[in-house]
Order: structure tokens, then sequence, then C-alpha cells
């Protein structure tokens, strides 16, 4: 059977008032920038990662944004840091150091 | 005969030297103690070869004569030698000059006090010793006076900025100035009695004669003694420490030790031979067209000899090389920086790469293997002209990351995730062993310096302007040349990283009509692209490519080129001129065999 990227997913619910945004606001701080993402997923389409895996950097934003840090930190891994996403980015997102502090950030987190 | 050579103020200068050698004997045995196991090896395999002629003269060359600094500037060079070399002839001269007029044994500080003990009427010998010795004190004394000004006006030898040194540097600095005008003066004072002086000293003596009190003659050589002792003593913890491991460096470099991934004791050597002249913050892009302080090489080396907080520091550099060729130590300044941007193990766990595992390697007997790189991707023109290059010359090749590209690695390992990039650099270098082609081209320098720096690659790797130039040399690629005036911008890893210069310029010498940049070769400007950095916002490097074009742009040009598809899509949109890789320009230009023909 070919798969075509999509599949069911469990239901699930996040609670608003329980999320844990220390991650998200330190990360805030180091790289401004990350902010002005507008979600194009420019990022993703180009990633050399990508082509390979289901490696999506565009996901791993929208799983911050949601304080859903559980397994990222092992998920950015794979990021080879090449730098094509920064270099597409129609927002300027400086997008290598914000993988490079996510994975800082994330790793400080669950040691 | 010992006692007439005695006198209390000796003292300090006594203690002063014996403290500085034992402390620089245990520093350079210990830090020679924590060289690594290949570092070591290198030591004793070339301990007793022939290499150490030339490291001889190179230590004479450079710790005396200072001729990289020479080559910079020639006030500065001056300036540096004036008082290292000059000083080094004092006591040189001065220790011949008590071995020639002083029969009999004598303790060995006679040499730097030789007016203070030996008074009597001057023989024809002493009067021209007399004479050498305050030419030369009158050299250091125009070398201090140089560095007095350049501290407040630095453009006197050719320095945009001075370096802004701790306090305890600032001190030891003044006990050296001080050393010399207060060796005048009591050299002066003495004359002014005895008569003993040379040129200088005799005249200023003469002026001292009327006030001449035998305590304050005392007094002045207690000064100069105790000035030479604080230096001294100063010396090992400040940045004067270079004047002794200058010498050391020259002599491990020449054996073949280089820096490794970690801190050893060669970093340590590395570290104290910096004397913190703040020649890499002259050109540093960083400083000149960001105005970011405090972060150039010379800042770094200091934090991290004084094991301050330096990560910050370390991440502000878009390791662009311009301070490494610059310095006049040539102390390895990005490997240094590297070491400081390791990451600490938990975060540089190996990497998560297992989805690369299953790429098969085409079997490629006889072809040439081509290597885009990641950035290439961005820039399909590069690699679609590479493509009609290999096939206007019949050239069957391997396009190996056509589709699916692993990155070369080199960008993790310059972020300090060495664990990481080792896994891809495995990946790559079995896809390429495996694949058995007898050649590497790649299109982007940083994967160039990678595949010939870090990789352990059993065949020739070459760029691609390198392939172009052999081709074009061997008759196989025929182009036609317009005279379009083209500029050529020195990628960063290429050309500093890799010290290739001159091919570029001959395969565009042989397509168009080459001009000068600005800034050339060593000198050129990076594009502020350089994935050196993940620091800088999009804004300052603008700012760094701004100026890199604006020094392209010297002589009018019709068209950029380069040879790094980072510099291409730095400049692509900065300017209104047509910015191009030396591939494209040439593949546009081919004459194909069924054109000659026609021609014919």
């Amino acid at each position: 059977m070919r798969k075509f990227g999509f599949s069911i997913s469990q239901t699930r619910s996040i609670d608003l008032d329980q999320i844990d945004f220390s991650c998200l606001n330190e990360l805030r701080e180091a790289v401004p920038t990350f902010m002005v993402c507008i979600n194009c997923g420019a990022c993703t389409a180009t990633c050399s990662a990508q082509q390979f895996s289901d490696f999506n950097i565009r996901k791993i934003k929208t799983k911050l944004m949601q304080g859903q840090y559980e397994g990222l930190a092992k998920e950015l891994e794979k990021c080879m840091l090449c730098g094509k996403c920064t270099l597409v980015c129609p927002r300027e997102v400086n997008l290598r150091n914000s993988i490079v502090n996510m994975r800082r950030i994330l790793t400080k987190k669950n040691k | 005969m010992m006692m007439n050579y005695f006198s209390p103020f000796v003292l300090p200068f006594v203690l002063g030297t014996f403290v500085l050698l034992g402390i620089c004997v245990f520093k350079y045995i210990r830090w020679y103690m924590s060289f690594d196991r290949v570092q070591r090896s290198k030591v004793k395999k070339n301990i007793l070869s022939l290499k150490f002629l030339p490291a001889i003269w190179e230590a004479i060359l450079e710790c005396l004569f200072h001729r990289k600094v020479f080559r910079r500037n020639l006030v500065l060079g001056y300036m540096h030698s004036s008082i290292a070399f000059g000083w080094f002839l004092l006591i040189v001269v001065g220790a011949i000059e008590a071995e020639v007029c002083i029969n009999g044994s004598k303790p060995f500080w006679v040499a730097i006090f030789y007016r203070f003990f030996v008074h009597e009427h001057p023989t024809t010998t002493s009067i021209v010793f007399a004479n050498i010795m305050d030419a030369l004190l009158l050299i250091v004394l125009s070398g201090v006076m140089l560095a007095v000004i350049k501290m407040v006006y630095s453009k006197i030898v050719g320095m945009r900025r001075v370096t802004k040194h701790v306090l305890f540097d600032r001190f030891a600095k003044f006990s050296l100035w001080f050393i010399f005008p207060l060796r005048l003066l009591a050299e002066s004072y003495t004359a002014a009695y005895y008569g003993n002086g040379g040129f200088m000293t005799q005249a200023l003596g003469n002026l001292f004669a009327p006030i001449y009190h035998e305590y304050v003659e005392m007094a002045l050589w207690t000064m100069y003694s105790i000035c030479l002792a604080v230096f001294f003593v100063s010396m090992p913890f400040s940045r004067y420490m270079h004047i002794f491991t200058e010498v050391f460096l020259i002599f491990f470099r020449r054996m073949g030790v280089t820096e490794g991934d970690e801190p050893t004791g060669f970093t340590k050597y590395e570290l104290s031979a910096c004397s913190r002249c703040g020649i890499c913050i002259d050109n540093c892009p960083m400083d000149k067209q960001l105005g970011v302080q405090g972060v150039q090489s010379v800042y770094l080396l200091r934090d991290v000899r004084y094991k301050r907080g330096t990560e910050e520091v370390a991440n502000q550099c878009l390791m662009c090389q311009r301070c490494s060729s610059d310095c006049p130590v040539g102390l390895d300044l990005m490997t240094i920086r590297r070491q400081v941007r390791t990451k600490e193990s938990a975060l540089d766990a190996s990497g998560n790469y297992s989805y690369a595992d299953n790429i098969q390697a085409f079997n490629s007997v006889g072809r040439v293997l081509y290597f885009g790189g990641c950035m290439s991707h961005l820039t399909p023109g590069i690699t679609e002209s590479m493509i009609k290059i290999f096939e206007a010359v019949d050239q069957n090749y391997w396009y190996m990351d056509k589709n699916r590209t692993i990155c070369c690695g080199r960008p993790l390992l310059q972020q300090g995730f060495l664990k990481q990039a080792k896994d891809l650099r495995l990946k790559n270098q079995s896809m390429i062993i495996k694949s058995k082609a007898k050649l590497l081209v790649t299109s982007c320098p940083i994967c160039y310096q990678s595949f010939t720096k870090e990789y352990n690659l059993p065949i020739k790797v070459m760029h691609h302007t390198e392939y172009i130039a052999g081709l074009i040399k061997s008759g196989r690629l025929k182009l036609r040349k317009d005279d379009l005036k083209v500029v050529y911008h020195d990628p960063c890893e290429l050309g500093r990283g890799c010290g290739i210069y001159d091919e570029p310029r001959e395969v565009l010498k042989s397509v168009s009509n080459l001009v000068k940049a600005k800034d050339e070769k060593e000198k050129s400007l990076c594009c502020g692209f350089n994935l050196g950095s993940t620091m800088l916002t999009m804004e300052q490097q603008t700012k760094v490519r701004d100026a890199a074009v604006e020094s392209l742009m010297y002589k009018n040009p019709d068209l950029i080129a380069t040879a790094c598809p980072m510099c291409k899509k730095a400049f692509n949109h900065a300017t209104t001129l047509q910015v191009k890789d030396i591939a494209e320009i040439v593949a546009e230009n081919i004459i194909d065999n069924g054109q000659l023909t026609m021609n014919n």
C-alpha cells in the first residue's frame, strides 16, 4: 500500500491552563526572530533531513508552541545544521540558531 | 673580588630573574606533559631531524625581527622589533661588554648594571661600547615612545583600533615602559659623576652634574632594578609570556604538532604565544562592519587563558578566517574557537542519522564523483552547469547527492557538535569509498575544505574551479572568450581556508576580462553568510555583505563571479549586477564540437 502521508491520529487534548511555557520563553529570549514565523513550511520543504525521513521542523515548532516537549530533543538530533532552512525563510527567522538553542534548552530540561 | 660587584639594589632584579625562570620552566614542562599522544609522537619523531634548522631561522625572523609585523606596517614593525630586538641586543652587547672589559669572574647582573659597577676612565674599547649601548637604548626608547603614541593615536602604526587590555596587562605594560627611561636616568646620573657614559647618557649626565648626590644615584638604580623585577614577575601571567612562548611554538609547529579537537598543552602554548597585539581586530568584519567588540580572537584567547566566560564570545564569529591569515604569530585561531564551542556530551550525543543508512553507493569505477553540497540545491544553476561541463568533455560522472544530500558535517563541526559531525563524515566517507570513483569534485567550498581536511579519503578531491582549470589546461574544454568585465570574489572557505586563489582566476581569464577587486585573495571580505555563525541577524549579515559588494565594485565590473553557492546566494539580491558561479560562466561559453566543425 502506498503511503500518502496521511494517517489517523490518536485523540488527544492539550490543557491550555497546564502548559509549561518555560522552554518556549527561554527560546524567545535567545532567538527573538523565532516568533515572527508564519508557519509557511518553506524550511521543511527545503530541509535535507526531510528528504530522508519524517523530520519536520514546522511540526517541531508547532509542538514547541503548544508546550509538547516530549521527544523533541531526540527528533532535533536529525538536523544536519546545513542552514538551507535559514536561507529560504521568507520571514528571516534565524532557524539555525533556533535549532541549536532548542536543543540546548530541551537537553537541559530532560536532564 | 665578588664583593666588589655587589650592592643591595641588585636583589630585586636577581630575585625577579629566578622567579621568572622558575615559573617559565615549570609552566613549559607542565604544558608539554599534557600534550596528547599524537602531538607527543610528532615531537619524538622530529626532535632530532633537520626540521630544526628552518625553525631556528623562522624563530629569528619572527621573534626578533618581527617580519610579519613589518610586512603589515613599517612603523608597527619598527615599534615591535625596536623594543624586542633592541632589548635583546642591549642584553647581548652588555654581556659582551662585561666579558671584554672585566677580567676574572663576575656575577651575571654586572652585564645589566655595568655602568654602576665599572667606573674607570674609558679606554677606546669601552668608549665604543658605551656609545653602542647608548644607540641601542635610544632605539628602544624610540620604540617605547611609539607605543605610548599608539595608545592614544593608533593610526600612527596603521591600526584602526588597539586592544582593550585587562588591568593586569596594563600594569605589566607600564612596568615594561618604565624600564628604559629609568635605565637612561640611572646611567646618566652615574655618568654625571664618573664620566663613563656614551653620547646620550653623558650629555644628559652633564646636566645632572650640579645636582649629583650619591643617594639619588642609588635610588635611581634601585628603581630600575625594581622595575625589572616587577616586569619579570608579572611576565608569565600577562600577555608578555608571548616573548618566550613564540619560540617554543615555532619549534613545535615545525615538528608537525597541530591543534586537536580538544584543548591540550599545545593549546596552552598557543594561548600564551598571543601577544594581544590586536591586529586581528582591525579587519574583523564583526568589528569593522558591525561594531561588535570584545569577541575577536585576541579577546577569545585571553578569556580562554584566564578561564573567564567564553561561550558568548566564541559564538559571535563568522569563521571567515581573516584573523588567522592576519595573525603575525600564525596561531590556529579557528580551531581554538571551535574547541570553546564544543558542546558538552549530553548535547553532542551521537546523531540521530539512521535515516541515511540505506543509501546505496553507485558503482562508479573510472567515473568522477560529483558532490554538489547542500547549498548547491538552492542554486541549481551551478549543478546544472557542472553537468553540462561533464557532458561537454564526455566525462562519466555520478552525481552523488542529486536527489538527497547528506551534509558534509562541517556546519555541525563549526558549531561544536563533534560527534554528530563525525557520524555524517563516516556516512559520506563509506559511500565515497564504496563507489570506487577516481576523483571527487565538489561545488561547495565548505564541503571541499571538509573533504580535504577532515575526511580521510583515498581519492583526490577537487573543487570545481580546480577541475575546470585542469580541463582547460589539458585542452579538453574549449571556451569562447568575451570581453565582459568580471570581478572574482574569493570565498573564505576556498581562499583563506584552502589556499585556492589562482585556479578560479585562470578559468575566468580564459573566458572573460578579469578585473581586480579592492580587497583580494587573503584580504577578501566575507560575504556575511558564512555558516560559521548562528548568532548573526539577517540585518548584520546584510551589512557585512554590502561591504564585500562595495569592495567588488571597485573597477565597475559587469558581472560578479564567485565559486561558492553560499556567496552567490548572498550577493544575488545585493546588487543590480548579475552574480554567477564560475561553473555557470564556463558552461555558457563552451564551444561544442558541432559548432567547431561548422566554423571550420
